[in-house]
């Protein structure tokens, strides 16, 4: 149950995406999930819809295996939507003692879930497409000139990679370690709030003890391999910049562009039939409650 | 290749409040010494004091009293310790917890990125490493994807990329199964026959001793027995004495030799069992 | 008694990595044996013994434990779980108390049992495993590796199951820690006369304890018999990665060069018998 979790966990394949520089991949994820918040209408939806599914279809990973990534995170996309579709004022179509749902609440819930869920797509497709040495290559090269201003760049992104390699041993650990207490009576399903907490305890020990023990262990193992921080380190894969990288950057300023401006100006019109439905709904449902 | 005269490690037992408990001598005047091209296996059960000597020649723990030289460095100096981590590779017993990268060829070349080895010569020397342990073709897997012999060989090719004229292994198979246990001995055979790589072999899976050049068996931080398999697994009594096995044929020979049938002593395989008994008449 | 009738377990279905982890395996364990399971990594063998206790739901098949269902609505898991006690491999890193008895007592604790019972309990499982009285209140973190794995052994037997099912209990330890905790199996079986079974990699320890050896392959039982019968398929077990005792290979080669052996032996005790009445004569 828990090793289906797929996000940070790197999907092996030859494809240009897997190619590209990860400083590319990581600015472009990060532009990809600011322009989330640069269109309003339901074209800018269906030009990152189209980009997003371009870049997986490149990728070669395979959506299905994108998609059960998102089981872990599918409760915080329900209570958005819920949310959303309860707290927005507008036209009721729907009211039951508090709870009122609008004709804009569900809308705003569907947009809001695509948001969500090309957010999410996105940045698990950096993941998946490189692997974590890269990613925090990428990171600690392109944000050398942090180090200047005595950030530890090189130690930040050896942390982080050897967290996202060990993520994996780890909860396959809990897993075996929850089946060995439950194999004893533990019972993390029942009880009050308190009682399932304290439930938690033959859980979290051994797992605290086994993660200093692997961490003494990898220390000594990096110690072993001369491993002293990024003094006159070398690289097998040092990042330079090729042609497709240069190309990537092109095609994102290119989404960016076509973004904004199929919102500016596709956008009002195609919304204009969309906004005729809801106000002859809203219409409708006045006219039903009248009645 | 390593030459240690009364060689020693002690450390402080504290309890709950700090207060020194004792003293514990892990080694304890420790002769040793590995002939450069040697396939040594150190046996001995938990807490003999074999393990020590591992961190004591990867320069992990400094010695408490005594000298110990890799290649003719002095392990204790402080300057040389990057040389000597570098001439003598460490190989531990959790697969899993040594294995920094997520990708294998990453990980290969940890050792060498370390060391400041040029980008081309990493490649030339991660493709040789992967090469020698059969791994090639698992380079772009994630480590969790492999078997605990193959995770091993990934590991010891991550320490033949530093170019090692030496390689100590503290229990490496250990946590593996009989499968993988196979695996990781004979590459260590191949390395030391065919790279002439001194290998420092540290186990306590009789089994695994019985094609090297020279046994060395340590109990309380002591050698207490040394010589070829052939003498040291003769004196089967003995071994027990320091709970260790011995192969099921030594064992039988020996029992039989117990009971009034003459057989030579030290009896390593099968064939010689056969030899020896069927010659009987 | 527990009976599996046609039971399959797939991992992962209907995605790319689905495995047929088991594959209609009906398997009959009455009360009191002592069974030993061998196969090799991913055979399914650790997928088996979890569905004994309930901790796996099988794809399709009826697990019976006593006549019912265990998968049966009003059947309780939990307390399934204390009749069918499960030790996992390295059962040791699961130990979390601050003492050996609170640790031992978290099982009957959890069965709801008052606090007499829960500590007779506890004292018994711990003076079966061999742990004395000085090591009661010690933290389980100071013990030395079999010890640890004892308590952490301890800790399942204190529910007083009717059947212990142990997965590899003595990976990794050394010569002597495997002594002790194969001691303490025998031992449990010995006090108790409940249903062991256990899981090992080592064909001599199966060898010389278990009355019935089942051999796991890609999700079947291969084979099902005493550990004689078993081991006299020598050549097919080497066929599917495993191996019998060594000695099994010596007297087949001595059979085979012409000494009138009865049969194969699985033990040095019994080799050295048959060896010894055919030389007196």
């Amino acid at each position: 149950m828990l090793r289906d979790i797929t996000i940070g966990q790197y999907y092996p394949a030859k494809s240009v995406i897997h190619r590209l520089d990860p400083r590319v991949k990581l600015f472009a994820t990060l532009i990809f999930i600011v322009s989330m918040f640069l269109f309003k209408t339901f074209v800018g939806y269906i030009v990152a819809g189209i980009a997003l599914i371009t870049v997986i279809k490149m990728s070669k990973v395979p959506f299905k295996f994108i998609v059960k990534g998102l089981k872990t995170i599918w409760m915080l996309l329900c209570f958005t939507l819920i949310f959303n579709v309860i707290l927005t004022d507008g036209t009721i179509l729907f009211e039951w003692k508090f709870i009122k749902i609008s004709i804009e609440g569900i809308r705003n819930a569907i947009f809001m879930g695509f948001r969500l869920f090309f957010l999410i797509i996105g940045s698990s497709l950096m993941t998946l497409t490189t692997t974590p040495n890269q990613l925090t290559d990428g990171m600690e090269t392109g944000l050398r000139g942090l180090k200047k201003i005595k950030i530890p760049v090189h130690e930040m992104a050896m942390m982080m990679s050897i967290a996202l390699r060990f993520i994996p041993i780890l909860m396959e650990e809990t897993d075996k370690i929850m089946k060995a207490q439950s194999a004893r009576g533990a019972d993390f399903e029942e009880g009050k709030l308190m009682e399932r907490i304290r439930a938690l305890v033959p859980i979290f020990v051994p797992l605290f003890i086994s993660a200093f023990r692997r961490a003494n262990d990898l220390a000594m193992a990096m110690e072993a391999r001369c491993y002293r921080g990024d003094n006159n380190r070398t690289r097998m894969n040092p990042l330079k910049y090729k042609k497709e990288d240069g190309l990537a950057y092109l095609s994102l300023v290119l989404y960016v562009a076509i973004l904004i401006v199929a919102d500016r100006t596709l956008g009002p019109i195609a919304e204009s039939p969309i906004t005729k439905l809801s106000t002859s709904l809203s219409a409708m449902v006045h006219i039903f409650n009248c009645l | 290749m390593i030459k240690a005269r009364k060689l020693a490690y002690e450390y402080i037992r504290r309890d709950e409040e700090g207060n020194v408990e004792g003293i514990i001598r892990a080694l304890d005047g420790v002769d040793l010494d590995v002939k450069r091209g040697d396939f040594v296996a150190i046996l001995g059960h938990n807490g003999s004091g074999k393990s020590t000597i591992a961190k004591e020649i990867n320069a992990i723990l400094e010695p408490t009293e005594g000298t110990l030289y890799v290649d003719g460095i002095d392990v204790s100096n402080g300057e040389k310790v990057w040389e000597v981590r570098q001439t003598a590779g460490l190989v531990f017993q959790n697969p899993d917890n040594q294995i920094v990268a997520s990708v294998v060829e990453e990980d290969v070349a940890f050792g060498p990125e370390n060391l400041g080895v040029p980008t081309d010569e990493i490649h030339k020397r991660v493709d040789y490493a992967l090469e020698r342990v059969e791994m090639t073709s698992y380079r772009k897997s994630s480590p969790n994807a492999l078997s605990g012999g193959q995770k091993q060989r990934v590991a010891i090719a991550g320490i033949l990329a530093m170019k090692p004229k030496c390689i100590v292994l503290d229990e490496p198979t250990a946590m593996l199964d009989p499968g993988g246990r196979k695996e990781v001995i004979r590459t260590l055979h191949e390395l030391n026959k065919n790279e002439g790589i001194t290998i420092l072999l540290i186990t306590h899976y009789m089994t695994e001793v019985k094609d090297a050049d020279k046994v060395i068996v340590m109990d309380d931080g002591k050698i207490v027995m040394q010589g070829t398999p052939k003498q040291v697994f003769s004196r089967v009594d003995e071994l027990k004495a320091h709970h260790l096995d011995v192969p099921q044929v030594t064992e039988l020979a020996y029992e039989l030799k117990k009971g009034g049938i003459n057989l030579p002593d030290g009896i390593l395989t099968n064939k010689e069992f056969v030899d020896a008994l069927l010659g009987q008449r | 008694m527990l009976y599996l009738d046609n039971v399959n377990y797939i991992y992962q279905m209907g995605t790319a990595m689905e495995m047929h982890a088991l594959n209609n395996v009906s398997l009959e364990i009455p009360d009191g044996q002592f069974i030993g399971i061998i196969g090799h990594t991913g055979s399914g063998k650790s997928t088996l013994i979890q569905h004994f206790n309930g901790l796996v739901k099988p794809t399709s098949g009826t697990i019976y434990y006593n006549g019912r269902d265990i998968w049966d609505e009003d059947f309780s898991k939990k307390e399934l779980r204390t009749k069918v006690g499960l030790v996992f491999q390295y059962p040791e890193y699961q130990l979390f108390e601050t003492t050996v008895v609170k640790d031992v007592e978290f099982g009957p604790k959890n069965m709801k049992l008052d606090k007499l019972e829960c500590q007779l309990r506890t004292f018994g499982a711990l003076k079966t495993v061999g742990i004395g009285e000085e090591l009661y209140d010690a933290s389980p973190f100071e013990l030395s590796g079999g010890q640890k794995r004892r308590v952490a052994i301890a800790g399942v037997l204190a529910m007083q199951p009717d059947v212990l099912v142990l997965d590899e209990p003595t990976a990794g330890l050394d010569p002597r820690g495997r002594d002790e905790i194969l001691e303490a199996i025998f031992r449990i079986k010995q006090e108790r006369n409940i249903t062991v079974i256990l899981v090992s990699h080592s064909m001599e320890d199966v060898a010389r304890f278990v009355d019935r050896l089942i051999v796991m392959d890609h999700g079947s039982v291969r084979f099902d018999g005493t550990p004689k019968e078993v081991f006299a398929h020598y050549k097919e077990l080497e066929e599917i990665g495993l191996a019998a005792p060594e000695v099994t290979y010596l007297t087949a080669e001595l059979i085979e060069k012409g000494l009138p052996l009865p049969n194969v032996a699985t033990t040095v005790e019994e080799a050295k018998e048959m060896i010894m009445r055919f030389y007196k004569h």
